[in-house]
C-alpha cells in the first residue's frame, strides 16, 4: 500500500500537527517582530559585528564536538548495553542514562569546584556531553535491540567479519536514531548557557544573555537570537538530509528468537572500561560533589519542609506540562513517522527550531506573548507550562516518531484492509503502538521540566518554588550547604522518570515478531 | 484536566500575537497617583537582590504596616528586561535592583514614577536618580581582601595601578564574571577613558590574576592562603565572620583611598512602577527601607553602607568621609557590555 511512499495526511491528523507547528513557533514570531521593530538596518549592524561571527564560530566549534562526541559516546552506551553479555544490563542501561538527571548548570558546577582548571574549551565539552550522549544513546539502543538478527548471521554466514558486519550492515540501520539523536544534542548545546558560563568558555548565548543581564536590551537580544533560529533551521535541514528515507518504516519484523551475544573477551573488557569510564565521568563526579556540598555544614538542620514543597511544586509542573506537551506532539510525531511528505516534515522540523534558544528568550517571548493576550493567566501555570513546552516539544515528538518507528506499519495496513478507516487505525492501531514512546516522551518532558531553570524563574506563579528554583536561589549568595539537599533531591527525584524513559524506550521494544508482545 | 485547554489557549495565543504584531499594544495610561488605604494591601515587588538577602527586611516592613509583599526575585537585568518587556501591563509595583545599571534601563524605557522630593532628600545627590526616578538603598565599596599571613600591611597597594606590580605576580584573585569587578572596570573606563582602561587590564593581565567563579570564593581563597590578595565587595569578609567566627577568619580588609577607582561604590536601589496601581504602599516600602529601621537592616545584618537617615555604618568599617570614594555618576556605569568586551579582548573573561 502507501508504506513508505509520500501520502496525504489526513486532516483530523494535520489541522492539529498545524496548530502544534504555530505554537512552537510563538518564539520564533516574537523575535522576528521585536527584531525588526526598528528596522532591517538595524538588524544588520547588530549581527554585522566582528564579534557575533568570533562567537558563531566557537559556537559552531563546541556544537559539533559535543555532537561527536555525544554520538560516539552514545553508541559504545547503546553497544555495550544490547550487544555484550554484561550481567545486569538493564541496570547498566538505567545508570548510563542517568545524567538525564542533572541539570547541566549543576553537573558544570560540581566539576569545577573538584577540577578548577578545568574552565574553558575542554570542561564545557565533558560537561555537556555528559547531559547530551543519552539522546542518541537511548534511541540507537532501542534501534539495535530491534533490528532483525537474522540479517547478520547470514552476513557472517558468507564469511563476513563481525567488523564488517558492524560498519556494513547494523551501522547503516541504526544511521537514523543516530542523526536524530544528534540533532537534538546540536540544538541543546548551541542553547546552553549553564554550562558554558560556568566554565567560562564564550558562546553565542552569552552575548545574548549579556544583551538582557548587562544591556537591559530585549530587542537587541532577539536580533541576536535570530541567529540561532536560522541556525537550527540549517541543522534541521542537515539532519533531514543525514537520515534519509531508507530505514524510516520497518515493514517485516523479523524473527523473534534469542540473540547470539557475539562479543568476545577483549570486547567484554573493552565494554566493562567504557560503561565505568561512562558512569563515573557522567555520573560519579557531580553526585560525589553534592553529597561533598552536604556533608560541608553538619550542625545545620535540612529544612525538610521546604524541601517537601519543592518537591510537589517541582512535580506538578512537570505533571502538567508532560501532559501539555505530549497532546501537542502526538499529532507531530504521528504525521512524521506514518504520513511522511514534504508538509509533515515541514511541521516536525518547526517544533525543533525552538530548541536552540536559551530559556531566557523564550520565557521573554512567552511574557511579550502572554501579558497582552493572556492576562488572566500571566504569571500561572498555564504560561509557565506553555514556555516549557515550547523548549521541550522536539524532545517528545523525536521520542513518539521513533518508537512508532521501531514498530511495523503492516499492522496498519492489515487494519485498513479489514476496512478499519484512517482516523479509526490512527486511534485503534497507531496510538497504541505508540503508547511506550508516549511513556518515554512524557517521562522526558516531566524530567526536564522538573530541571528546568531560567523559563521557570521568570514565568513561575508567585511565591512557587521548585527544587530548580531552590539550587539558584542558595547558589547565588554561595550558600553551598544549603544547595546541597536540594540537589540531591532533585536528582533523585528525577531519577524515576530518567528510568522510566529508559524502560519505555528500550526495554520495551518489542524483539522482533508480533507487535505488543515484550522482548 | 487543563490539558485540552491548554491546547486551545496556545492556538488561540498564536493567533492572538499576530493581532498585537498588527495593532501595536494600547498604551492607556493607568492614573498614578490612586490613593488606596494600605494596611491590607499587596504590592508586587520584582527584586534583583536575592531573597535571602532582602526577605528579612520585607518581613519587618509587613509586620508593621500590614501590606504583604509579593517577591519575584531574579537577576537583575533579567528582571529589567522583564519590565521592559511587559510595559505598562506589569504587575509590578516596585522594582528593587542590585544595581543602578538596571535601575536606569527600566527608567529609560519610562516605566518609572518620579518619586516625591521628601524621599529623595533623605539620599545623596550622588546615590539617586537625576530625574527623580530611582533611590539607593545601600552601597557596597570595592576592596582588597588580604591574608595577613602572606603580605605585609606596608606591602599593600595604595592604588589599584600598584597591583600591576610584579610583586604581586599570580597572587591575586578576582572574579571575571561578577558584576560587581565589571563595574569597577566599567568604572575604571569611565574615570580614566578607554586607553587607560584597557592599558590598566592588559597589566593585570599580565601579572597572572587567578580567576574564581565568584567573589566568595576569592575571599575563601585569600583565606586559605591560596592566593594573596582578592579584589571583593566590602562585606565578604564580614559575612564569613558572620558564618564562622572571628578565629576562624585570617584574611582583613584593605581600602583604597583618596579617590582611587579601586574602592568604587556602587548601591543597590529602588524605583516606583509608573503603572503600579498601589502607590501608596509600595510609597510606604520605600520609606520603610530609608527608614531607621530598613537602614540599620542593611547596616547591622549584612553590612552594607547605609545611605539614609542618619544610620552609621557597622563597626568594623571606615566611614566613606574617610575612604573619599572615587566621584562618579552612576548612570555612567550602564555601559557594562562595552566592558564585557573589553574584558574578553584582553582575554580576562573567558578561557
Amino acid at each position: 500500500m502507501n508504506v513508505g511512499r509520500r501520502v496525504r495526511v489526513p486532516a483530523p491528523l494535520a489541522l492539529p500537527a498545524v496548530a502544534a507547528a504555530v505554537i512552537a513557533l510563538i518564539p520564533a514570531f516574537y523575535l522576528a517582530t521585536q527584531a525588526f521593530a526598528r528596522g532591517a538596518g538595524n538588524v544588520w549592524d547588530e549581527i554585522f559585528q566582528s564579534r557575533t561571527w568570533d562567537l558563531i564560530v566557537r559556537s559552531t566549534w563546541l556544537t559539533a564536538v559535543v555532537t561527536a562526541a555525544s554520538i560516539v559516546v552514545g553508541t559504545v552506551g547503546a553497544w555495550v548495553t544490547t550487544r555484550v553479555a554484561l550481567p545486569g544490563r538493564a541496570v547498566l542501561l538505567v545508570l548510563f542514562a542517568l545524567p538525564l538527571a542533572i541539570p547541566s548548570y549543576l553537573s558544570a558546577f560540581a566539576w569545577i569546584s573538584w577540577q578548577p582548571g578545568l574552565e574553558g574549551f575542554w570542561g564545557a565539552v565533558i560537561v555537556l556531553t555528559c547531559a547530551c550522549y543519552p539522546y542518541v544513546m537511548l534511541p540507537v539502543a532501542a534501534a539495535l535491540r530491534g533490528l532483525d538478527s537474522t540479517q547478520e548471521d547470514v552476513a557472517r554466514s558468507l564469511g563476513r567479519t563481525q567488523r564488517q558486519v558492524m560498519w556494513g550492515l547494523v551501522l547503516p540501520q541504526v544511521r537514523p536514531s543516530i542523526t536524530a539523536g544528534g540533532l537534538l544534542v546540536a540544538l541543546y548545546v548551541l542553547s546552553d548557557f549553564g554550562a558554558v558560563a560556568a566554565m567560562r568558555y564564550e558562546t553565542f548565548t552569552w552575548v545574548i544573555y549579556g544583551a538582557y543581564r548587562a544591556g537591559f536590551n530585549p530587542s537587541r537580544a532577539a536580533i541576536l537570537s535570530l541567529v540561532l533560529v536560522a541556525a537550527a533551521l540549517i541543522l534541521v535541514t542537515l539532519e533531514s538530509r543525514a537520515r534519509g528515507r531508507a530505514g524510516a518504516v520497518r515493514i517485516g519484523s523479523g524473527v523473534g528468537r534469542n540473540r547470539r551475544n557475539t562479543a568476545s573477551p577483549r570486547a567484554v573488557v573493552g565494554a566493562v572500561v567504557a560503561s565505568l569510564s561512562i558512569i563515573g565521568v557522567g555520573l560519579g563526579v557531580p553526585v560525589v560533589s553534592v553529597i561533598s556540598w552536604l556533608g560541608r555544614e553538619t550542625q545545620r538542620s535540612v529544612p525538610w519542609a521546604d524541601v517537601r514543597g519543592a518537591i510537589l511544586d517541582s512535580f506538578l509542573i512537570g505533571l502538567l506540562t508532560a501532559i501539555a506537551t505530549i497532546l501537542v506532539a502526538l499529532p507531530v510525531g504521528i504525521a512524521a513517522s506514518r504520513y511522511r511528505s514534504r508538509f509533515s516534515s515541514a511541521v516536525e522540523r518547526s517544533t525543533y527550531v525552538t530548541h536552540a534558544l536559551p530559556g531566557i528568550v523564550i520565557a521573554i517571548s512567552v511574557v511579550y506573548a502572554g501579558i497582552r493576550l493572556l492576562r488572566p493567566w500571566y504569571q500561572k501555570l498555564p504560561l509557565l507550562v506553555l514556555g516549557q513546552l515550547l523548549i521541550f516539544l522536539p524532545l517528545a515528538v523525536a521520542a513518539i516518531r521513533n518508537s512508532i518507528e521501531q514498530s511495523s506499519a503492516r499492522i496498519e495496513e492489515a487494519a485498513k484492509s479489514l476496512g478499519a478507516g484512517t482516523m479509526a487505525t490512527i486511534r485503534r492501531v497507531t496510538v497504541p503502538l505508540a503508547l511506550p514512546g508516549i511513556g518515554a516522551a512524557a517521562a522526558l518532558t516531566m524530567l526536564n521540566a522538573m530541571k528546568e531553570l531560567p523559563t521557570t524563574l521568570l514565568l513561575r506563579p508567585t511565591g512557587w518554588e521548585t527544587l530548580a528554583t531552590s539550587i539558584w536561589k542558595y547558589s547565588t549568595v554561595s550558600d553551598y550547604s544549603a544547595v546541597g539537599p536540594y540537589a540531591l533531591t532533585l536528582m533523585i527525584v528525577t531519577a524515576v522518570p530518567t528510568a522510566i524513559v529508559t524502560s519505555l524506550t528500550v526495554l520495551r521494544v518489542s524483539r522482533p515478531s508480533s507487535a505488543g508482545r515484550q522482548g | 484536566m487543563k490539558c485540552p485547554r491548554i491546547v486551545r489557549f496556545a492556538g488561540l495565543a498564536m493567533a492572538g500575537s499576530l493581532l498585537v504584531v498588527a495593532c501595536g499594544n494600547d498604551n492607556a495610561e493607568p492614573s498614578a497617583q490612586t490613593t488606596k488605604p494600605t494596611a491590607g494591601a499587596t504590592i508586587t515587588v520584582y527584586s534583583g537582590r536575592s531573597e535571602k538577602l532582602i526577605a528579612p527586611v520585607l518581613a519587618d516592613f509587613t509586620a508593621k504596616t500590614g501590606i504583604e509583599v509579593d517577591l519575584r526575585a531574579g537577576d537583575s537585568g533579567e528582571m529589567a528586561a522583564l519590565l521592559v518587556t511587559e510595559g505598562d501591563a506589569s504587575p509590578a509595583d516596585l522594582f528593587f535592583s542590585q544595581d543602578a545599571g538596571a535601575l536606569g534601563a527600566v527608567e529609560s524605557a519610562e516605566l518609572l514614577a518620579t518619586l516625591p522630593q521628601e524621599t529623595l532628600d533623605m539620599v545623596d545627590p550622588a546615590y539617586r536618580s537625576q530625574d527623580g526616578r530611582w533611590v539607593a538603598t545601600s552601597g557596597r565599596m570595592r576592596v582588597l581582601v588580604y591574608n595577613p599571613g602572606l603580605t605585609s600591611e606596608a606591602d599593600l597597594p595604595a592604588s589599584v595601578d600598584d597591583l600591576l606590580d610584579a610583586k604581586w605576580k599570580g597572587r591575586i584573585g578576582f572574579a571575571p564574571t561578577n558584576a560587581s569587578w565589571q563595574s569597577f572596570v566599567t568604572a575604571l573606563r569611565v574615570l580614566r577613558g578607554e586607553d587607560a582602561a584597557r592599558a590598566w587590564l592588559e597589566g593585570f593581565a599580565a601579572n597572572d590574576p587567578i580567576a574564581y567563579e565568584k567573589n566568595g570564593v576569592v575571599r575563601d581563597a585569600v583565606n586559605s592562603g591560596e592566593v594573596a590578595v582578592g579584589l571583593v565587595n566590602h562585606y565578604y569578609l564580614y559575612e564569613k565572620i558572620l558564618a564562622e567566627g572571628q578565629d576562624a577568619v585570617k584574611a582583613k580588609n584593605h581600602y583604597f583611598r583618596n579617590g582611587d577607582p579601586g574602592s568604587l561604590v556602587n548601591v543597590a536601589g529602588v524605583g516606583i512602577l509608573r503603572s503600579s496601581k498601589n502607590v501608596a504602599a509600595a510609597q510606604a516600602l520605600v520609606d520603610y527601607l530609608l527608614s531607621k529601621d530598613g537602614q540599620t537592616y542593611f547596616a547591622e545584618k549584612i553590612f552594607e553602607y547605609p545611605v539614609a537617615s542618619g544610620v552609621a555604618q557597622y563597626d568594623e568599617l571606615p566611614s566613606l568621609a574617610d575612604i573619599a570614594p572615587p566621584s562618579i555618576d552612576l548612570s555612567d556605569l550602564s555601559s557594562i557590555e562595552a566592558t564585557q568586551e573589553l574584558l574578553s579582548d584582553v582575554g580576562l573573561l573567558t578561557k
